[in-house]
């Protein structure tokens, strides 16, 4: 009696929140209702998509950057989403794919890490974050099956080992660990391009924000779901730097100049390509 | 089978009510301040790792005395609850009233149904944008709830504490003003009758509210444990 009493409370005992919600309340986990019968892989459902990230390593830590247009079809379903978002202090995710699915799984990790911090005492190890990160995108998978997929990047700083790595995740939850730089979402083959001219190791933070702001400037010119800087809107790329004192949004002064420095250039070289 | 003795309704009450009494009398002071930098909890705690002050949300904090696991089991659950209203509604509709009638409700029913009442007394404090809008809540055994104002004192020697603080609380207190006046009250408590002699700052536990965390330190969460360097530093 006593014995399944221990039981009981330990395999009560987590400090994990999907986990909480799951047992008990399994109806606001962002996928715990499959539409029934609907969406076949003729008929995608029309909903908005959020499209570029790019993320890198630099000197010191690494850096996430995304365009601000979501997409539905050929419509521009938003000029304004912003989709780079502070996991914690020391991490940041991206998402690219379904733009309200992959909304809510960040907010449920965001509270998924603070729940552990809060609960523990302690933050979670990168490693673990990236891993409960991986066993969200797999909840997924049944949503995803039927076209609503997210893809998430994740970057964060390594306290233990000091340095800032970067993970990308395939729609199983699949856990890659990338180096130098990566992209994700409907632009990021050109962005990929671009990274692979533009990158290269020890970047300071200044350089690294220039580079993330013309490759996603090079998608957005290729990509007609990639929303490229928007002059007359005053909309930039949302860019995020983790480094070994946390994570920081780079102030839009910041970004407007990185910007119009791109696109000044490009209006001097005056080239079609 | 043994016969069951009658035992009077009002007998059962008091007898739960002296046993849970006892045991959190045999516990050290928290003190829970408010001043004007935030809310400062301070308690006499030497293990570095089993808090009995912790986090519950972004302005909210929790603070205990009595049996750890106890409380331990209380804390997790009101983070629980708070971070599920947050996630479900949104951040600022988790507030420390809401929490402390669900601590109250808990309290109360275990105190009534189970075999031994929980020897607890914990309190909720949530800081405001001013001093005004500062939330203290205490929280007794039996689930019953005290609406606060200036400070709550819990533990072992509280009434002697209390009176302590009582006679040095200003609403301009700063967090290093606030925290000194709680050393007052717990350390002539600690060594009683002996000249009161500073607490060495790993002897205690002290975490902060920041009433204005958004615009010092870039966080909504006002939340922030003090390590032994900070509060040697704060009562230098």
């Amino acid at each position: 009696m006593q014995e399944s009493t221990a039981n009981q409370v330990a395999a009560n005992a987590t400090s994990s929140f999907t986990e909480h919600l799951q047992r008990d309340r399994p109806e606001l986990l962002p996928f715990s209702r499959s539409p029934q019968g609907a969406a076949s892989a003729a008929a995608p459902l029309q909903v908005p998509h959020a499209t570029t990230i790019v993320a890198m390593s630099y000197d010191g830590g690494v850096l996430m950057a995304g365009d601000r247009r979501a997409t539905m079809g050929n419509i521009i379903a938003s000029r304004h989403i912003e989709k780079v978002f502070p996991a914690d202090r020391f991490s940041v995710l991206g998402i690219a794919g379904t733009a309200g699915i992959a909304i809510d799984l960040t907010r449920l990790f965001q509270v998924e890490l603070e729940h552990y911090e809060k609960i523990e005492g302690t933050l979670l190890s990168l490693e673990g974050k990236a891993n409960r990160l991986g066993a969200m995108i797999r909840g997924n998978l049944p949503l995803a099956l039927q076209g609503l997929a997210v893809v998430p990047l994740f970057a964060g700083f390594d306290t233990s080992a000091g340095v800032g790595r970067l993970f990308s995740y395939d729609v199983t939850g699949g856990r890659y660990e990338e180096h130098e730089h990566h992209s994700v979402g409907s632009g990021s083959v050109f962005a990929r391009g671009a990274l692979k001219k533009l990158w290269r190791p020890n970047l300071t933070a200044a350089e690294a924000l220039a580079v993330a702001v013309e490759s996603l400037y090079d998608a957005a010119d290729d990509d007609s779901a990639t929303g490229g800087p928007d002059t007359v809107r005053q909309l930039w790329p949302v860019v995020y730097t983790v480094d070994s004192s946390g994570a920081r949004r780079i102030p839009e002064a910041e970004l407007a100049a990185a910007a119009r420095n791109v696109i000044e250039a490009r209006t001097i070289a005056g080239r079609e390509a | 089978m043994t016969q069951q003795f009658y035992v009077s309704p009002e007998q059962l009450m008091k007898d739960r009510a002296d046993f849970a009494r006892k045991g959190i009398a045999r516990g050290r002071s928290v003190v829970v301040i408010s001043c004007a930098d935030g809310i400062a909890l301070v308690a006499e705690n030497p293990s570095p790792s089993l808090h009995k002050i912790g986090e519950i949300y972004d302005k909210i904090a929790f603070a205990a005395v009595g049996k750890y696991n106890e409380f331990e089991s209380l804390r997790q659950a009101g983070v629980r609850y708070a971070d599920v209203r947050g996630y479900s509604y949104d951040r600022e509709d988790v507030t420390a009233r809401g929490l402390a009638s669900v601590y109250a409700q808990s309290l109360g029913a275990v105190f009534t149904a189970e075999q031994k009442p929980f020897e607890v007394e914990l309190a909720v404090a949530e800081v405001g944008p001013t001093q005004e809008e500062d939330h203290l809540y205490r929280l007794t055994f039996d689930g019953s709830i005290a609406d606060e104002h200036s400070f709550v004192v819990m533990g072992g020697q509280a009434e002697k504490v209390s009176s302590a603080i009582e006679g040095g609380w200003r609403s301009t207190l700063s967090f290093s003003e606030a925290v000194r006046l709680a050393l007052s009250g717990l350390a002539p408590a600690a060594d009683s009758g002996e000249s009161a002699k500073p607490m060495p700052a790993r002897a205690l536990e002290v975490a902060v509210l920041d009433r204005l965390s958004e615009s010092t330190r870039g966080s909504r969460r006002a939340f922030r444990r003090l390590n032994d360097a900070d509060i040697t530093a704060l009562l230098a």
